[in-house]
Protein backbone atom coordinates (compact mmCIF):
# COMPACT_ATOMS: atom_id res chain seq x y z
CA UNK A 1 0.00 0.00 0.00
CA UNK A 2 1.23 4.00 -0.93
CA UNK A 3 2.55 5.31 2.27
CA UNK A 4 1.43 8.75 0.54
CA UNK A 5 -1.39 8.73 -1.99
CA UNK A 6 -2.74 11.69 -3.45
CA UNK A 7 -6.07 12.07 -5.45
CA UNK A 8 -7.10 15.32 -7.93
CA UNK A 9 -5.33 17.69 -6.13
CA UNK A 10 -5.80 21.21 -7.53
CA UNK A 11 -5.03 24.56 -6.19
CA UNK A 12 -5.69 27.85 -7.88
CA UNK A 13 -4.20 31.52 -6.88
CA UNK A 14 -7.11 33.86 -8.97
CA UNK A 15 -6.94 32.15 -12.00
CA UNK A 16 -3.60 30.81 -12.48
CA UNK A 17 -3.96 26.98 -11.79
CA UNK A 18 -0.40 26.22 -10.13
CA UNK A 19 -1.38 22.37 -9.55
CA UNK A 20 -4.37 20.26 -11.46
CA UNK A 21 -5.75 16.99 -10.46
CA UNK A 22 -2.29 15.31 -9.52
CA UNK A 23 -2.86 12.13 -8.90
CA UNK A 24 0.07 10.69 -6.96
CA UNK A 25 0.99 7.18 -4.82
CA UNK A 26 4.37 6.92 -3.09
CA UNK A 27 5.08 3.24 -1.98
CA UNK A 28 6.48 2.56 1.91
CA UNK A 29 10.41 2.46 1.61
CA UNK A 30 10.73 3.77 -1.43
CA UNK A 31 12.84 6.66 -2.80
CA UNK A 32 10.45 8.98 -5.23
CA UNK A 33 11.22 12.27 -7.32
CA UNK A 34 9.13 14.91 -8.27
CA UNK A 35 10.81 17.12 -11.32
CA UNK A 36 10.13 19.81 -13.39
CA UNK A 37 10.74 22.90 -15.11
CA UNK A 38 11.04 25.79 -12.92
CA UNK A 39 7.12 27.41 -12.43
CA UNK A 40 5.63 23.67 -13.19
CA UNK A 41 4.46 23.72 -9.87
CA UNK A 42 6.36 21.80 -7.95
CA UNK A 43 6.91 23.71 -4.36
CA UNK A 44 2.90 24.30 -4.58
CA UNK A 45 2.40 20.05 -4.67
CA UNK A 46 4.76 19.93 -1.66
CA UNK A 47 3.51 22.93 0.31
CA UNK A 48 -0.02 21.33 0.24
CA UNK A 49 1.42 17.96 1.02
CA UNK A 50 3.01 19.17 4.34
CA UNK A 51 -0.39 21.41 5.32
CA UNK A 52 1.76 24.94 4.55
CA UNK A 53 -0.65 25.62 1.63
CA UNK A 54 -4.76 24.59 1.24
CA UNK A 55 -5.86 22.39 -1.87
CA UNK A 56 -8.80 23.62 -3.71
CA UNK A 57 -9.89 20.48 -4.20
CA UNK A 58 -8.55 17.01 -4.04
CA UNK A 59 -7.43 14.47 -0.91
CA UNK A 60 -4.03 13.68 0.54
CA UNK A 61 -3.92 10.64 3.03
CA UNK A 62 -0.68 9.46 4.60
CA UNK A 63 -0.75 5.99 5.50
CA UNK A 64 -4.45 6.22 4.70
CA UNK A 65 -5.32 8.86 6.98
CA UNK A 66 -6.75 11.64 5.33
CA UNK A 67 -4.05 14.93 6.01
CA UNK A 68 -5.80 17.08 3.77
CA UNK A 69 -6.87 20.16 5.99
CA UNK A 70 -4.72 18.97 8.58
CA UNK A 71 -2.05 21.48 10.54
CA UNK A 72 1.30 21.61 9.69
CA UNK A 73 2.83 20.67 13.18
CA UNK A 74 -0.17 17.62 13.26
CA UNK A 75 1.18 16.38 10.29
CA UNK A 76 4.64 16.67 11.39
CA UNK A 77 3.70 14.37 14.32
CA UNK A 78 1.70 11.99 12.17
CA UNK A 79 5.51 11.44 10.50
CA UNK A 80 5.96 13.80 7.49
CA UNK A 81 8.74 16.29 8.18
CA UNK A 82 9.71 18.34 5.31
CA UNK A 83 12.75 20.61 4.43
CA UNK A 84 12.89 24.02 2.39
CA UNK A 85 14.29 25.46 -1.12
CA UNK A 86 15.38 28.07 1.11
CA UNK A 87 17.54 26.85 4.00
CA UNK A 88 15.40 27.58 7.27
CA UNK A 89 18.65 27.85 9.54
CA UNK A 90 17.48 28.35 13.56
CA UNK A 91 19.95 31.06 13.60
CA UNK A 92 22.24 32.02 17.30
CA UNK A 93 22.21 28.28 17.58
CA UNK A 94 24.67 25.84 17.25
CA UNK A 95 24.17 22.87 15.12
CA UNK A 96 24.13 20.26 16.99
CA UNK A 97 21.29 22.67 18.93
CA UNK A 98 19.40 22.81 15.42
CA UNK A 99 19.00 19.14 15.14
CA UNK A 100 18.73 18.82 19.12
CA UNK A 101 15.03 21.51 17.94
CA UNK A 102 14.34 18.91 15.61
CA UNK A 103 13.68 16.32 18.34
CA UNK A 104 10.89 18.26 19.26
CA UNK A 105 8.19 15.44 18.39
CA UNK A 106 10.03 12.81 19.47
CA UNK A 107 10.89 14.21 23.26
CA UNK A 108 8.44 15.52 25.86
CA UNK A 109 8.33 18.06 28.64
CA UNK A 110 7.67 21.83 29.21
CA UNK A 111 8.07 24.73 31.54
CA UNK A 112 7.57 22.49 34.71
CA UNK A 113 10.01 19.94 34.02
CA UNK A 114 12.40 22.39 32.80
CA UNK A 115 12.74 24.15 36.04
CA UNK A 116 12.82 21.22 37.85
CA UNK A 117 14.66 19.28 35.97
CA UNK A 118 13.86 15.39 36.53
CA UNK A 119 15.77 12.17 36.52
CA UNK A 120 13.95 11.23 33.19
CA UNK A 121 14.56 14.91 31.81
CA UNK A 122 18.34 14.92 32.05
CA UNK A 123 18.55 11.58 30.59
CA UNK A 124 16.37 12.83 27.38
CA UNK A 125 18.66 15.60 27.19
CA UNK A 126 21.67 13.69 27.27
CA UNK A 127 20.17 11.01 25.18
CA UNK A 128 19.07 13.93 21.72
CA UNK A 129 22.54 15.47 22.75
CA UNK A 130 24.17 12.69 21.53
CA UNK A 131 21.56 11.39 18.84
CA UNK A 132 22.17 14.89 17.83
CA UNK A 133 25.75 14.13 17.72
CA UNK A 134 25.38 10.69 16.08
CA UNK A 135 22.99 12.93 12.92
CA UNK A 136 25.51 15.38 12.42
CA UNK A 137 27.80 12.34 11.95
CA UNK A 138 25.52 10.49 9.20
CA UNK A 139 25.58 13.53 6.98
CA UNK A 140 28.98 14.22 7.38
CA UNK A 141 28.79 17.11 9.85
CA UNK A 142 30.72 15.90 12.98
CA UNK A 143 33.08 18.34 13.11
CA UNK A 144 30.69 21.28 12.79
CA UNK A 145 28.80 19.94 15.91
CA UNK A 146 29.68 22.90 17.80
CA UNK A 147 29.73 25.76 15.34
CA UNK A 148 27.44 28.73 14.56
CA UNK A 149 24.37 27.23 12.22
CA UNK A 150 24.48 30.37 10.32
CA UNK A 151 28.13 30.77 9.84
CA UNK A 152 28.24 27.10 8.04
CA UNK A 153 28.72 27.06 4.22
CA UNK A 154 25.14 26.82 2.27
CA UNK A 155 26.06 23.15 1.41
CA UNK A 156 26.65 22.51 4.87
CA UNK A 157 23.53 24.33 5.99
CA UNK A 158 21.44 21.94 3.72
CA UNK A 159 22.83 18.95 5.36
CA UNK A 160 22.37 20.36 8.63
CA UNK A 161 18.81 20.84 7.63
CA UNK A 162 18.45 17.06 6.77
CA UNK A 163 19.91 15.89 9.94
CA UNK A 164 17.37 18.24 11.73
CA UNK A 165 14.70 16.70 10.04
CA UNK A 166 16.24 13.27 10.44
CA UNK A 167 16.07 14.09 14.31
CA UNK A 168 12.22 14.15 14.06
CA UNK A 169 12.16 10.33 13.23
CA UNK A 170 10.12 11.11 9.62
CA UNK A 171 8.37 8.33 8.38
CA UNK A 172 8.28 10.02 4.79
CA UNK A 173 11.33 12.70 4.46
CA UNK A 174 9.95 15.52 1.74
CA UNK A 175 13.04 17.06 0.63
CA UNK A 176 12.88 20.51 -1.41
CA UNK A 177 15.23 20.95 -4.17
CA UNK A 178 17.88 19.77 -1.32
CA UNK A 179 20.75 20.22 -4.27
CA UNK A 180 19.27 23.60 -5.77
CA UNK A 181 22.71 26.14 -5.07
CA UNK A 182 25.26 22.98 -4.42
CA UNK A 183 28.48 22.42 -6.28
CA UNK A 184 29.02 18.82 -7.96
CA UNK A 185 31.16 17.66 -5.34
CA UNK A 186 28.70 18.47 -2.76
CA UNK A 187 25.62 17.42 -4.68
CA UNK A 188 27.68 13.92 -4.53
CA UNK A 189 27.60 13.89 -0.91
CA UNK A 190 24.21 14.81 -0.25
CA UNK A 191 23.29 12.13 -3.45
CA UNK A 192 24.74 9.33 -0.96
CA UNK A 193 23.25 10.88 2.68
CA UNK A 194 19.73 10.97 0.77
CA UNK A 195 20.37 7.04 -0.09
CA UNK A 196 21.50 5.84 3.15
CA UNK A 197 18.28 7.53 4.64
CA UNK A 198 16.23 5.96 2.23
CA UNK A 199 18.65 2.49 3.40
CA UNK A 200 17.39 3.11 6.63
CA UNK A 201 13.55 2.56 5.61
CA UNK A 202 12.71 6.21 5.25
CA UNK A 203 10.57 6.77 2.56
CA UNK A 204 12.01 9.83 0.55
CA UNK A 205 10.13 12.16 -1.82
CA UNK A 206 11.95 14.50 -3.13
CA UNK A 207 11.56 17.34 -5.95
CA UNK A 208 14.64 18.27 -8.01
CA UNK A 209 15.61 20.54 -10.50
CA UNK A 210 18.67 18.97 -10.95
CA UNK A 211 17.54 15.67 -13.48
CA UNK A 212 21.14 13.91 -13.18
CA UNK A 213 20.62 13.27 -9.23
CA UNK A 214 17.36 12.38 -9.69
CA UNK A 215 17.85 9.79 -12.97
CA UNK A 216 20.80 8.19 -10.69
CA UNK A 217 19.14 7.57 -7.29
CA UNK A 218 14.97 7.90 -7.21
CA UNK A 219 13.31 4.67 -7.95
CA UNK A 220 10.81 6.32 -9.35
CA UNK A 221 10.26 9.54 -10.73
CA UNK A 222 6.91 11.79 -11.52
CA UNK A 223 7.51 14.41 -13.90
CA UNK A 224 4.99 17.92 -13.57
CA UNK A 225 5.25 20.48 -16.24
CA UNK A 226 2.12 23.53 -15.89
CA UNK A 227 0.74 21.93 -12.77
CA UNK A 228 -0.34 18.89 -14.45
CA UNK A 229 1.45 15.38 -14.10
CA UNK A 230 2.68 14.60 -17.60
CA UNK A 231 4.47 11.22 -17.00
CA UNK A 232 5.33 8.95 -14.41
CA UNK A 233 7.74 5.73 -14.30
CA UNK A 234 11.06 4.54 -13.12
CA UNK A 235 13.96 6.70 -14.47
CA UNK A 236 14.55 4.85 -17.22
CA UNK A 237 11.31 4.96 -18.54
CA UNK A 238 11.19 8.72 -18.00
CA UNK A 239 14.27 9.31 -20.28
CA UNK A 240 12.76 7.85 -22.91
CA UNK A 241 9.14 9.53 -22.19
CA UNK A 242 8.87 11.44 -25.60
CA UNK A 243 6.26 13.90 -23.76
CA UNK A 244 9.45 14.55 -20.71
CA UNK A 245 12.01 15.19 -23.43
CA UNK A 246 9.56 17.62 -25.01
CA UNK A 247 8.69 19.47 -22.41
CA UNK A 248 11.64 19.27 -19.88
CA UNK A 249 14.75 16.93 -20.78
CA UNK A 250 15.24 18.06 -24.25
CA UNK A 251 16.41 21.16 -23.75
CA UNK A 252 18.58 20.19 -20.36
CA UNK A 253 20.38 17.73 -22.43
CA UNK A 254 20.88 19.34 -25.66
CA UNK A 255 22.71 22.25 -23.48
CA UNK A 256 24.48 19.49 -21.25
CA UNK B 1 35.71 14.49 37.03
CA UNK B 2 37.45 15.50 39.74
CA UNK B 3 36.70 18.37 41.40
CA UNK B 4 39.90 20.77 40.81
CA UNK B 5 39.04 19.19 37.26
CA UNK B 6 35.82 20.66 36.75
CA UNK B 7 36.67 24.25 38.72
CA UNK B 8 39.79 24.64 36.20
CA UNK B 9 37.82 24.04 33.31
CA UNK B 10 35.06 25.63 34.36
CA UNK B 11 37.84 28.81 35.23
CA UNK B 12 39.07 27.87 31.57
CA UNK B 13 35.43 28.95 30.29
CA UNK B 14 34.74 32.38 31.76
CA UNK B 15 37.02 34.62 30.00
CA UNK B 16 38.23 38.55 31.03
CA UNK B 17 34.97 40.27 30.45
CA UNK B 18 32.72 38.05 32.38
CA UNK B 19 35.25 37.84 35.62
CA UNK B 20 35.44 41.56 35.50
CA UNK B 21 31.95 42.06 35.05
CA UNK B 22 31.36 40.21 38.09
CA UNK B 23 33.80 42.10 40.09
CA UNK B 24 32.77 44.92 38.85
CA UNK B 25 28.83 44.25 39.94
CA UNK B 26 29.66 42.83 43.30
CA UNK B 27 31.70 46.18 44.12
CA UNK B 28 29.24 48.42 42.42
CA UNK B 29 26.50 46.79 45.37
CA UNK B 30 29.18 46.95 48.26
CA UNK B 31 29.60 50.78 47.19
CA UNK B 32 25.96 50.96 46.92
CA UNK B 33 25.28 49.11 50.52
CA UNK B 34 28.28 51.09 52.53
CA UNK B 35 26.92 54.83 50.96
CA UNK B 36 22.90 54.25 51.14
CA UNK B 37 21.29 57.17 50.40
CA UNK B 38 19.61 57.96 46.76
CA UNK B 39 21.78 54.83 45.23
CA UNK B 40 19.88 52.58 47.39
CA UNK B 41 16.71 53.79 45.53
CA UNK B 42 17.96 53.81 42.41
CA UNK B 43 19.26 49.90 42.52
CA UNK B 44 16.11 48.89 44.04
CA UNK B 45 14.31 50.51 40.94
CA UNK B 46 17.39 48.91 38.90
CA UNK B 47 15.87 45.13 40.07
CA UNK B 48 12.61 46.27 40.06
CA UNK B 49 13.03 47.37 36.11
CA UNK B 50 15.18 43.87 35.78
CA UNK B 51 12.31 41.71 36.83
CA UNK B 52 10.04 43.38 34.08
CA UNK B 53 13.28 42.74 31.66
CA UNK B 54 13.81 39.32 32.22
CA UNK B 55 10.30 38.53 31.08
CA UNK B 56 10.02 41.26 28.19
CA UNK B 57 13.42 38.82 27.07
CA UNK B 58 10.90 35.48 26.76
CA UNK B 59 8.85 37.21 24.32
CA UNK B 60 10.83 39.62 22.15
CA UNK B 61 14.80 38.09 22.97
CA UNK B 62 13.95 34.12 23.14
CA UNK B 63 10.83 33.97 20.86
CA UNK B 64 11.75 36.84 18.13
CA UNK B 65 8.35 38.81 18.64
CA UNK B 66 7.87 42.55 19.53
CA UNK B 67 5.89 43.87 22.15
CA UNK B 68 5.50 47.29 22.94
CA UNK B 69 2.88 46.65 25.59
CA UNK B 70 4.22 44.94 28.33
CA UNK B 71 3.68 48.05 30.50
CA UNK B 72 0.14 47.32 30.27
CA UNK B 73 0.06 43.84 32.51
CA UNK B 74 3.27 45.87 35.13
CA UNK B 75 0.10 48.27 35.19
CA UNK B 76 -2.37 45.61 36.09
CA UNK B 77 0.24 43.99 38.56
CA UNK B 78 0.51 47.24 40.19
CA UNK B 79 -2.60 48.60 40.77
CA UNK B 80 -3.86 44.88 41.62
CA UNK B 81 -1.64 44.99 44.72
CA UNK B 82 -2.58 48.59 45.48
CA UNK B 83 -6.17 48.16 45.47
CA UNK B 84 -6.29 44.47 47.56
CA UNK B 85 -3.99 45.81 49.75
CA UNK B 86 -5.14 49.31 50.37
CA UNK B 87 -9.18 48.82 50.04
CA UNK B 88 -9.36 45.04 50.82
CA UNK B 89 -6.38 44.66 53.43
CA UNK B 90 -4.91 41.61 51.79
CA UNK B 91 -1.29 40.15 52.62
CA UNK B 92 1.38 41.78 50.22
CA UNK B 93 2.71 38.42 48.88
CA UNK B 94 -1.22 37.11 48.85
CA UNK B 95 -2.15 40.26 46.67
CA UNK B 96 1.31 39.74 44.77
CA UNK B 97 -0.02 36.68 43.73
CA UNK B 98 -3.36 36.87 42.93
CA UNK B 99 -2.28 39.84 40.69
CA UNK B 100 0.18 37.41 38.71
CA UNK B 101 -2.82 35.17 38.34
CA UNK B 102 -5.05 38.27 36.86
CA UNK B 103 -2.64 39.08 34.60
CA UNK B 104 -1.92 36.13 33.05
CA UNK B 105 -5.54 35.07 32.36
CA UNK B 106 -5.78 38.82 30.82
CA UNK B 107 -2.60 37.86 28.82
CA UNK B 108 -3.87 35.07 27.58
CA UNK B 109 -7.45 36.46 26.79
CA UNK B 110 -5.94 39.48 25.09
CA UNK B 111 -2.56 37.14 23.29
CA UNK B 112 -4.77 34.66 21.92
CA UNK B 113 -6.41 37.34 19.26
CA UNK B 114 -3.64 39.73 19.16
CA UNK B 115 -0.48 36.78 18.00
CA UNK B 116 -2.20 36.08 14.52
CA UNK B 117 -0.39 39.51 13.81
CA UNK B 118 3.32 39.92 13.19
CA UNK B 119 6.36 41.77 12.98
CA UNK B 120 4.91 45.77 12.97
CA UNK B 121 1.57 44.79 13.22
CA UNK B 122 2.33 43.08 16.43
CA UNK B 123 4.10 45.99 17.62
CA UNK B 124 1.72 48.35 16.70
CA UNK B 125 -1.52 46.10 18.36
CA UNK B 126 0.93 45.52 21.60
CA UNK B 127 1.54 49.24 21.63
CA UNK B 128 -2.39 50.36 21.76
CA UNK B 129 -2.79 47.99 24.27
CA UNK B 130 -0.08 49.60 26.70
CA UNK B 131 -1.99 52.89 25.37
CA UNK B 132 -5.65 51.73 26.48
CA UNK B 133 -4.33 50.29 29.92
CA UNK B 134 -2.58 54.00 30.05
CA UNK B 135 -6.20 55.58 29.80
CA UNK B 136 -8.24 53.28 31.74
CA UNK B 137 -5.79 53.58 34.94
CA UNK B 138 -6.58 57.37 34.19
CA UNK B 139 -10.20 57.25 33.46
CA UNK B 140 -11.53 54.65 36.03
CA UNK B 141 -11.08 56.87 38.80
CA UNK B 142 -13.56 55.08 40.81
CA UNK B 143 -11.42 52.15 40.63
CA UNK B 144 -7.64 53.49 40.04
CA UNK B 145 -8.32 57.26 41.85
CA UNK B 146 -6.90 58.06 38.28
CA UNK B 147 -3.62 60.44 38.63
CA UNK B 148 -3.61 60.92 42.02
CA UNK B 149 -3.03 56.88 42.15
CA UNK B 150 -3.02 54.88 45.35
CA UNK B 151 -0.63 56.11 48.53
CA UNK B 152 -0.05 54.33 51.24
CA UNK B 153 0.94 50.47 49.99
CA UNK B 154 1.82 48.02 52.53
CA UNK B 155 5.67 47.27 51.96
CA UNK B 156 6.30 43.64 51.16
CA UNK B 157 6.09 41.04 54.31
CA UNK B 158 4.86 38.05 55.44
CA UNK B 159 2.76 37.80 58.95
CA UNK B 160 4.19 40.49 61.05
CA UNK B 161 7.71 40.52 59.30
CA UNK B 162 8.15 43.11 57.35
CA UNK B 163 10.81 44.32 54.41
CA UNK B 164 11.02 48.24 55.78
CA UNK B 165 14.42 49.11 56.00
CA UNK B 166 16.45 50.28 52.49
CA UNK B 167 19.20 47.75 52.11
CA UNK B 168 16.86 44.97 53.36
CA UNK B 169 14.10 45.69 50.96
CA UNK B 170 17.11 45.92 48.06
CA UNK B 171 18.56 41.83 48.71
CA UNK B 172 15.15 41.20 48.84
CA UNK B 173 15.15 42.21 45.20
CA UNK B 174 17.65 41.04 44.22
CA UNK B 175 17.16 37.28 45.36
CA UNK B 176 13.49 38.37 43.76
CA UNK B 177 15.74 39.16 40.17
CA UNK B 178 18.19 36.23 41.08
CA UNK B 179 14.99 33.72 40.98
CA UNK B 180 14.00 35.54 37.56
CA UNK B 181 16.90 34.74 35.67
CA UNK B 182 17.48 31.53 37.32
CA UNK B 183 14.05 30.65 36.16
CA UNK B 184 15.16 32.20 32.54
CA UNK B 185 18.02 30.67 32.07
CA UNK B 186 16.34 26.64 32.81
CA UNK B 187 13.85 27.36 30.99
CA UNK B 188 16.05 28.75 28.11
CA UNK B 189 18.29 25.63 28.00
CA UNK B 190 15.23 23.63 27.57
CA UNK B 191 12.82 21.59 24.82
CA UNK B 192 10.84 24.41 25.83
CA UNK B 193 13.16 27.12 25.22
CA UNK B 194 14.75 25.34 21.75
CA UNK B 195 11.11 26.09 20.66
CA UNK B 196 11.13 29.36 21.53
CA UNK B 197 14.18 30.34 20.12
CA UNK B 198 13.60 28.31 17.21
CA UNK B 199 10.62 30.38 15.97
CA UNK B 200 12.74 33.56 16.47
CA UNK B 201 14.30 33.01 13.38
CA UNK B 202 12.18 30.82 11.17
CA UNK B 203 8.35 29.42 12.01
CA UNK B 204 8.56 27.90 8.68
CA UNK B 205 11.46 25.60 9.79
CA UNK B 206 10.01 25.45 13.39
CA UNK B 207 6.30 24.66 12.08
CA UNK B 208 7.77 21.60 9.97
CA UNK B 209 9.14 19.92 12.39
CA UNK B 210 5.95 19.95 14.45
CA UNK B 211 6.02 22.91 17.26
CA UNK B 212 2.80 24.78 17.28
CA UNK B 213 3.84 28.28 16.76
CA UNK B 214 0.41 29.89 18.10
CA UNK B 215 0.91 28.01 21.35
CA UNK B 216 4.36 28.67 22.15
CA UNK B 217 4.26 32.06 21.42
CA UNK B 218 1.48 32.67 23.82
CA UNK B 219 3.21 30.86 26.51
CA UNK B 220 6.19 33.37 26.04
CA UNK B 221 3.63 36.30 26.22
CA UNK B 222 2.09 35.01 29.35
CA UNK B 223 5.63 34.27 31.12
CA UNK B 224 6.38 38.07 29.86
CA UNK B 225 2.90 39.49 31.66
CA UNK B 226 3.56 37.33 34.77
CA UNK B 227 7.12 38.80 34.75
CA UNK B 228 5.80 42.14 34.31
CA UNK B 229 2.84 41.89 36.69
CA UNK B 230 5.55 41.00 39.48
CA UNK B 231 7.51 43.52 38.67
CA UNK B 232 4.45 46.29 38.83
CA UNK B 233 3.83 44.84 42.36
CA UNK B 234 7.29 44.94 43.53
CA UNK B 235 7.26 48.67 42.60
CA UNK B 236 3.99 49.45 44.17
CA UNK B 237 5.02 47.47 47.70
CA UNK B 238 8.28 49.23 47.70
CA UNK B 239 7.38 52.36 46.58
CA UNK B 240 4.52 52.64 48.66
CA UNK B 241 2.97 54.92 45.80
CA UNK B 242 1.85 54.17 42.09
CA UNK B 243 -0.05 56.57 39.24
CA UNK B 244 -0.78 56.13 35.96
CA UNK B 245 2.66 57.98 34.84
CA UNK B 246 4.41 55.09 36.51
CA UNK B 247 3.54 52.21 33.98
CA UNK B 248 3.18 55.26 30.72
CA UNK B 249 4.87 55.26 27.82
CA UNK B 250 8.25 55.72 29.90
CA UNK B 251 8.25 52.62 31.09
CA UNK B 252 8.28 51.29 27.47
CA UNK B 253 11.20 53.41 26.12
CA UNK B 254 13.05 52.88 29.64
CA UNK B 255 12.69 49.01 29.36
CA UNK B 256 13.67 48.99 25.63
CA UNK B 257 16.48 50.71 26.31
CA UNK B 258 17.89 48.05 28.97
CA UNK B 259 17.02 45.19 26.76
CA UNK B 260 19.39 46.18 24.29
CA UNK B 261 22.42 47.38 26.51
CA UNK B 262 21.87 44.27 27.92
CA UNK B 263 21.67 42.12 25.35
CA UNK B 264 18.27 40.98 24.04
CA UNK B 265 17.76 36.90 23.64
CA UNK B 266 20.67 36.61 26.35
CA UNK B 267 20.10 35.05 29.86
CA UNK B 268 22.03 37.61 31.72
CA UNK B 269 21.03 40.31 29.96
CA UNK B 270 18.02 42.42 30.19
CA UNK B 271 19.39 42.11 34.19
CA UNK B 272 22.81 43.70 33.80
CA UNK B 273 20.66 46.07 31.46
CA UNK B 274 18.62 47.07 33.31
CA UNK B 275 21.72 47.94 35.64
CA UNK B 276 23.70 49.68 33.72
CA UNK B 277 21.08 51.98 32.40
CA UNK B 278 19.25 52.70 35.39
CA UNK B 279 22.86 53.71 36.97
CA UNK B 280 24.26 55.56 33.63
CA UNK B 281 21.54 58.58 34.02
CA UNK B 282 23.32 59.01 37.76
CA UNK B 283 27.03 59.10 36.23
CA UNK B 284 26.25 61.28 33.75
CA UNK B 285 24.22 63.47 35.89
CA UNK B 286 27.36 65.29 36.99
CA UNK B 287 27.57 67.12 33.53
CA UNK B 288 24.41 69.02 34.64
CA UNK B 289 22.51 70.32 31.66
CA UNK B 290 24.00 68.26 29.28
CA UNK B 291 22.71 65.23 30.68
CA UNK B 292 20.61 64.20 28.31
CA UNK B 293 22.74 64.80 25.92
CA UNK B 294 25.75 62.50 27.52
CA UNK B 295 22.98 59.88 28.25
CA UNK B 296 22.22 59.61 24.69
CA UNK B 297 25.66 59.24 23.28
CA UNK B 298 26.61 56.60 26.02
CA UNK B 299 23.77 54.73 24.70
CA UNK B 300 24.98 55.13 21.10
CA UNK B 301 28.33 54.26 22.02
CA UNK B 302 27.15 51.35 23.25
CA UNK B 303 24.72 50.26 20.62
CA UNK B 304 27.61 50.85 18.04
CA UNK B 305 30.28 48.65 20.16
CA UNK B 306 28.55 46.07 21.82
CA UNK B 307 25.64 45.66 19.51
CA UNK B 308 24.57 42.49 21.08
CA UNK B 309 24.66 43.71 24.52
CA UNK B 310 27.20 43.98 27.40
CA UNK B 311 26.50 40.52 27.83
CA UNK B 312 27.52 39.35 24.85
CA UNK B 313 31.31 40.87 26.05
CA UNK B 314 30.96 37.63 27.65
CA UNK B 315 31.57 35.36 24.31
CA UNK B 316 34.64 37.67 22.97
CA UNK B 317 36.66 35.36 22.12
CA UNK B 318 34.90 32.39 22.68
CA UNK B 319 33.67 29.35 21.10
CA UNK B 320 30.17 29.70 19.97
CA UNK B 321 27.93 28.07 23.27
CA UNK B 322 26.89 24.79 22.99
CA UNK B 323 23.38 23.61 24.67
CA UNK B 324 24.59 24.20 28.13
CA UNK B 325 25.64 27.93 29.78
Amino acid sequence: MALLSVRGLTKRFDGLVANSEIDLDVPEGSLFAVIGPNGAGKTTFFNMLSGFLAPTSGTIALDGKDITRVSQDKIAAMGLIRTFQLVQMFQGMSAAENVEVGFHLRTRGGVASALMRPPWLKRQEEDIRAKARELLAFVGLGRQADMNAELLPYGQQRLLEVARAMAAEPRLLLLDEPAAGLNAHETDALAEVIQHINQRGITVLLIEHDVGLVTRIAHRIAVLDFGCKIAEGTPEEIKKHPDVIAAYLGTETASA
Amino acid sequence: MTLRAIISTRLGRYGFFPVAGAIFIALLFAFVFIKGGYLLTVMQLAMIYGVFCVGLNFFMGYTGQASFGQNAFAALGGYGTAILCVQYGWEPIAALIASMAIAGVASVVVGYPTLRLRGHYLAMATFALGLITYDISVQWQSVTQGYMGYSGIPPLGIGPFTVEDERAKLVCLMVILFIGVWISGRLRNSRFGRALRAISTSELGAAALGIRISRYKLAAFVIAALYASAAGSLFAHVVGFISPEVFGLQMVVVTFTMLYVGGVGTVLGPAIGAIIASLLPEIVRSTGRFQDIAYALALILMLIYVPKGLSGLANVGKKPASGEG
